[in-house]
């Protein structure tokens, strides 16, 4: 088994495990490549590869809906700073800080947790058929 | 509120927890049941159990109790206490079940690799637990006194010896079903009284709050002092008393107020007549209604407060170790998404209700903000506007609600910091365990009847701040850097503890002081949680040797989805 590579190493030396096999030129063409999940297994640069583009899609993701939701959260609070004519109440009556801290945030949380359920899952189908594919 | 119908809720909730908890005796057996219930609960009967251990009294009572007295500013807390799990949705569910611990400090050792790191977390996950637990135990004497009269340690030790009996008896398995029956009953304690409360407003040409004024006694009201207050009256106001005003005792006397702060002793009774406003809690601002209703206006550094509790409830709700330990119920990663995902719409149906309480709380029951008891308005709020037997009921309802919301929670937290403690500091094991239990509710309950009362949601949101300042850094780095390193997640947990602690500490202890300074320490979260994550990123740098020897095979075992056939390692926690 190759040392655990950190993510310090610039370039994560490959170990090489193949035999070499003498036999029919025919075959030899033809031999199979070990699995991907065989190299995630041993460790190798590519197992490494696969898993970092596993992680930098699913940390992405993440951060997209991180991102957007701090941007609409955390810019209410400064809007109503720089607009204070938006802390009065709407022609409704009710507040907009009301409407949308009270009631409609609600709503918008369930759909970005769903969304990113959808696509979360989606980049892990991605991978696993990447991975899985027999070669 | 007839004490009668208050009592009956209160111990048919009891009684159905308990019943609940014993009949989940027979299925658990090992150690593993004790902890994680087998890991073969549905989603949506593990998203229900974990909204029913997460509204706590400060969900139920709380929020709707400061919203009351400070208005929209407060909206920002249940909107963060949901934001939180999208927030943990995204970054932490499905690695850390994945991960396979039970606990955090499981999670801190097989990611790092280090004892040292996993002794720091056992002792945070107790301190925040212990944190959380002791204004639910206030809470409950609260409850308990303003529905059945009883004294004020009560309700605390009537909360902790339910807790006790039905985690001893069942472990977590029968708390999973626990939970899940509280999240729905809490639901409809708040929802269909309230659906009552809408329709007599309407009945009561649906009052606005958009008035220039603070808020004021409609009609001719007696207001009854339970506890010592300081009061001030911004206009004179002849008043009759029975009881004792700035030291000297009335007998249904009429007195004069002047404008200026008065001292009204416990068990005084003060009459005031109609249209007068409402002299409020020194402690209180008086606000007028307009006001109220808009962010950012009124308290002192409000956009610093209001950032810092953003920050601090989107980044904390991760590191409640109560709300951990409930992922470790699902069967996989996948699964663990899909419950969160569940969990947020769970939450945001019942967080739009608080908010209501609160609105109508200020039209009818104004004397609270002079009492100082806000948190009782969602308790009050029922009989005051429906009348007979159906307000009667519907009190008993909030009642029960509200009693559920001390038991699920605490069970909870009790569950997550007895394992901790049996497991790290005892033996391990269920007699540990068992042992623990006592341990993890004693300290805290002792801690409450010696504390002075803070508002329960500040006190909470406290617990919130410096979960956010460690373990949001330890968790987030954890899954998603490789070069995070022992010495540096240990700096880290050290520095974001310590500050974030210390500020709690001064909080409570002695009130936070006035000014600036007041509101960073009131409010830690929002320089506590960067300096964390700034010295746990630069001292892992800086130690780039001490990351961990496993560390590509963990991120293999938090990130690879189970359906495919890879090394995941061997790690496996104490407790199974």
């Amino acid at each position: 088994m190759s040392p655990p590579i950190s993510g310090a190493d610039p370039a994560p030396v490959p170990e090489r495990r193949r035999v070499l096999v003498t036999g029919p030129r025919t075959r030899a063409a033809r031999r199979p490549r070990p699995p991907v999940t065989q190299e995630i297994d041993e460790q190798t640069g590519l197992g490494e590869a696969y898993m970092r583009s596993l992680m930098r899609a699913q940390l992405r993701l993440a951060l997209l809906v991180c991102a957007t939701v701090g941007a609409g959260i955390g810019g209410l609070p400064l809007l109503f700073v720089l607009v204070p004519r938006l802390r009065e109440p709407t022609p409704l009556g009710i507040p907009l800080a009301w409407l949308l801290l009270a009631g409609l945030i609600y709503p918008a949380f369930v759909a970005c947790g769903w969304w990113y359920v959808r696509h979360a899952e989606r980049n892990e189908r991605d991978f696993a058929d990447l991975v899985d594919r027999p070669s | 509120m007839n004490a009668s119908y208050g009592l009956a809720g209160v111990s048919l909730v009891v009684l159905a927890t308990l019943l609940i908890g014993v009949f989940g005796l027979r299925f658990s057996r090992t150690t593993s049941d004790f902890y994680v219930a087998s890991r073969s609960v549905s989603p949506l009967g593990n998203a229900s159990a974990i909204g029913g251990e997460y509204l706590s009294a400060a969900s139920f009572l709380g929020i709707a109790g400061l919203i009351m007295a400070y208005g929209a500013d407060m909206l920002w807390l249940p909107v963060g206490w949901t934001g939180g799990y999208l927030v943990l949705l995204v970054l932490v569910a499905a690695p850390l079940r994945r991960s396979g611990a039970y606990t955090l400090p499981d999670f801190a050792e097989t990611r790092l690799e280090s004892m040292a790191v996993r002794r720091v977390t056992s002792v945070l996950v107790v301190l925040i637990g212990w944190l959380y637990l002791m204004p639910q135990f206030q809470s409950a004497g609260l409850v308990l006194r303003t529905v059945v009269g009883a004294p004020v340690w009560a309700g605390g030790v009537l909360v902790a010896v339910v807790v006790m009996m039905n985690v001893l008896s069942g472990g977590m398995r029968s708390i999973t079903l626990v939970q899940a029956f509280q999240y729905w009953l809490k639901l409809t304690a708040l929802a269909v009284p309230l659906i009552f409360l809408v329709l007599a407003w309407r009945y009561d040409a649906a009052p606005g709050l958009g008035r220039d004024a603070p808020p004021a006694f409609s009609d001719r009201t007696t207001v009854a002092v339970g506890a010592d207050v300081t009061v001030r009256v911004e206009h004179p106001v002849e008043v009759m008393v029975t009881g004792k005003v700035d030291g000297r005792q009335y007998r249904t006397a009429s007195l004069a107020l002047t404008a200026g702060d008065h001292r009204i002793s416990k068990d005084t009774e003060v009459t005031f007549p109609a249209d007068t406003a409402v002299p409020h809690v020194t402690s209180l601002p008086a606000r007028t209604d307009r006001q109220w209703a808009m962010p950012l206006s009124g308290r002192e550094h409000s956009l610093y407060a209001t950032y810092s509790l953003i920050l601090a409830t989107f980044l904390g709700t991760m590191g409640l170790p109560h709300v951990l330990v409930r992922f470790y119920t699902n069967p996989d990663g996948r699964a663990a998404r899909r419950t969160t995902a569940i969990v947020l719409s769970l939450l945001g149906a019942f967080y739009i209700l608080p908010a209501l309480y609160g609105a109508l709380g200020r039209l009818y029951a104004p004397e609270l903000l002079m009492t100082g008891r806000t948190d009782a308005v969602v308790l009050t709020l029922p009989g005051r506007l429906v009348g007979g037997v159906a307000g009667d009921l519907l009190s008993a309802l909030v009642t029960g609600g509200a009693v559920a919301a001390f038991l699920s929670t605490s069970s909870g937290l009790t569950v997550s910091v007895a394992g901790v403690i049996g497991q790290d500091l005892l033996r391990g094991g269920v007699r540990s365990f068992r042992a623990a239990t006592v341990l993890a509710l004693i300290v805290p309950l002792v801690l409450a009847l010696a504390a002075r009362a803070l508002s329960v949601a500040d006190v909470v949101g406290l617990a919130f701040a410096v979960a956010a300042s460690t373990f949001c850094p330890l968790l987030v780095l954890g899954i998603w850097w490789r070069r995070l390193t022992t010495k540096g997640a240990l700096a880290g947990l050290v520095t974001g503890g310590g500050l974030a602690g210390s500020a709690v500490l001064w909080t409570i202890a002695g009130g936070p002081p006035s000014g600036l300074a007041g509101a960073l320490l009131a409010q830690p979260a929002a320089w506590s949680v960067p300096i964390a994550f700034a010295v746990m990123i630069g001292v892992s740098l800086a130690t780039p040797r001490s990351v961990p020897a496993g560390v590509a095979r963990t991120m293999v075992r938090l990130h690879v989805p189970e359906s495919l056939d890879v090394d995941r390692g061997t790690w496996r926690p104490k407790g199974g």
